[in-house]
């Protein structure tokens, strides 16, 4: 008998919960013995579980440079996050990976300008990379990041945004929101109208994330803009049970999006069959 | 080449049940043969295949993975697993042989499956050449030989004899077991056997289906095919096909609250099921002509494409048999690869 089956998880404490929108938390994670679970590449997943409740793919949005622990954005949606959304700090809760091809950071955006796009809890897989590029700032060029939301209150990592990642030098955060609020004079629109105003420069490596329709009229804008489909990066989710291209949940075409993704290139999703 | 007579097969069961759990296809009291757990007297049928394929000696229909003890905010997590103990499969058709291998590509890649692995280490597997084929039979065209089966050991059953060949070292080592039971023979008999149920194998109404028109990267050519739509039409979705087939191997983790804990498991599940691809943001397979089209795109294009040509089907034949509405991939492979076998 194999030693460690990867189906079995190890255990994870949840060490902090912070409230990011009125439907999305982060939560730290770490194993009882204080350390990071396992190593991971930025765009990769974990499968994270109650018992008694159910196990779910989530990305780990944290950078694989956080020696100190992981983090999940985490919306609520379903059986496992709703409950996971009741937890306190000091909840157990089990975990296993890391899965799936991560994003090209080390080879393919190596030295790139790079533009990341997100939609609401889109930012969760992105803000990973976005860190570990940040972290690593002189291997990449000009870092751009359109990020929008329904409204203010759903701007996911708000803080870090404002604080951090708006503050370093070479890198242009640009914020939008579906609908006028008050207390908001940022840019207000949909992020696919508001990336072909902002009308980017064709030398850049693009990141998308979002829901199903952001990502298809963003891509749509970004090609009009003279991108070709090569240029630009994004992630796919379909249901997982195994995580290791076994169970057969996630397979579309001759892929399966747990092992082959999440992470495509957009070239890469021409050869797949229309169904995720 | 080794033989006994027939009626010695009790003895030979005897022999190698002493030391492995031995299974056997048995006749049972609906008409069904199924694989059962050899006891003194039971009587090897002589039905063409059983119903269940015999996957389930190595992936189960549903298999406990792990345990949990919760106790207020903690979590343990209990190993369960057990290494499987040694066992012999007597009377495995060429068909279901070749479905191990088509299994194991999946469950031995890496990350190897510890479940399955323990299982396939330890089972014997000893194939039976065919010599009745049915109709519904057409693993010929997935390149089998039905009257030469693969497995640790293949076995040849005439009116009065059962020949024995080793084709692993795990095989012969069974034989060495029975050596005392069995005496060298030649091969003339199977031979000539052999020839017979060829003659047979060339008549079968599925002889002429090929899979010429099927394999890897095919996907854009049968995708949108336009006969989808009137293929999938009567299918219920009752998952029938994907039970009772021996390559289907997607599965569903579950759990199971004991009372005392929890245990996770795991079971069979089907493409074919509405709920398979359901997530809390939707569902990409909304019809069931999208999931019907899934079941036989994997196993005509998608499974081939990964596994060097491999098909994911060995034309068993109980899917043409099983199916309630009569559908089947044999129907699909003619329509949509326009094969007239």
């Amino acid at each position: 008998m194999n030693a460690h089956d990867t189906l079995i998880p190890q255990i994870g404490v949840i060490t902090d919960v912070r409230i990011d929108t009125p439907d999305i938390k982060t939560f730290r994670v770490v194993t009882p013995d204080g350390k990071k679970a396992f190593d991971h590449r930025p765009g990769q997943c974990a499968m994270l579980s109650i018992p008694g409740v159910g196990e779910a793919m989530f990305s780990i949005t944290s950078s694989p440079t956080n020696e100190e622990y992981m983090e999940f954005s985490i919306k609520k949606c379903g059986c496992v996050t709703d409950w996971l959304h009741q937890a306190e700090v000091g909840q157990q809760l089990t975990i296993r990976g890391p899965y799936g091809r991560p994003f090209p950071v080390d080879d393919e955006f190596a030295g790139k300008n790079m533009l990341f796009i997100a939609g609401g809890v889109g930012l969760a897989p992105l803000r990973s990379v976005i860190n570990y590029c940040r972290h690593y700032r002189d291997r990449y060029g000009d870092i751009d990041i359109v990020y929008g939301s329904r409204s203010k209150d759903d701007l996911l990592d708000y803080e870090e945004i404002i604080n951090e990642w708006a503050n370093d030098a070479g890198v242009n955060v640009h914020l939008t929101i579906d609908n006028p609020q008050e207390g908001w004079d940022g840019h207000v629109g949909f992020v696919p109208n508001y990336v072909k105003e902002l009308g980017f420069s064709t030398d850049k490596t693009a990141v998308l994330c979002g829901p199903p329709i952001m990502i298809k009229f963003t891509l749509e804008g970004l090609i009009a803009l003279g991108f070709d489909k090569t240029q630009v990066y994004t992630t796919l989710e379909l249901r997982m049970k195994c995580g290791v291209g076994k169970c057969g949940r996630c397979n579309v075409g001759a892929k399966y999006v747990c092992k082959d993704g999440p992470v495509f290139r957009c070239d890469e999703l021409d050869e797949l069959p229309d169904e995720y | 080449m080794r033989k006994c007579a027939l009626s010695a097969m009790n003895d030979i069961f005897a022999a190698i049940a002493s030391s492995k759990t031995v299974y056997l296809p048995v006749d049972g009291a609906d008409g069904n043969a199924a694989f059962t757990k050899w006891e003194d007297g039971l009587v090897w049928s002589h039905a063409l295949n059983t119903v269940r394929s015999p996957k389930d000696f190595f992936f189960p229909q549903t298999e406990d993975l792990m345990a949990f003890k919760t106790e207020g905010k903690t979590i343990e997590v209990i190993d369960i697993r057990k290494e499987s103990e040694d066992f012999v499969i007597f009377g495995v058709r060429a068909c279901d042989v070749k479905s191990f291998d088509v299994l194991d590509r999946v469950f031995l890649s890496e990350p190897v499956d510890s479940f399955y692995a323990s299982r396939r280490e330890h089972g014997v597997i000893v194939s039976l050449a065919c010599s009745r084929p049915s109709e519904t039979c057409f693993c010929g065209t997935f390149g089998i030989d039905a009257t030469a089966p693969a497995g640790d050991v293949t076995a040849w059953k005439t009116e009065d004899t059962v020949y024995f060949e080793a084709n692993t070292a795990k095989g012969a080592a069974l034989l060495k077991d029975i050596e005392a039971l069995t005496e060298e023979a030649s091969d003339d008999a199977v031979k000539a056997q052999q020839e017979k149920t060829k003659t047979i194998l060339a008549k079968l109404p599925l002889a002429n289906l090929t899979t010429e028109a099927f394999g890897g990267g095919k996907t854009k050519e049968f995708f949108n095919h336009p006969a989808w739509e009137e293929l999938s039409q009567a299918c219920l979705g009752c998952g029938t096909c994907t039970f009772v087939c021996p390559t289907c191997q997607c599965y569903d983790i579950k759990e199971f609250n004991t009372g005392n804990g929890v245990v996770r498991y795991r079971c069979w599940d089907s493409c074919m099921y509405s709920e398979f691809t359901k997530m809390a943001h939707g569902n990409n397979r909304l019809t069931q002509k999208e999931r019907f089209r899934q079941r036989f795109m994997h196993k005509l294009v998608y499974y081939p494409e990964n596994n060097d040509g491999l098909f994911s089907c060995v034309g068993c034949g109980r899917c043409l048999s099983k199916c309630p509405i009569s559908m089947n991939i044999v129907k699909v492979m003619k329509t949509i690869g326009g094969n007239n076998g």
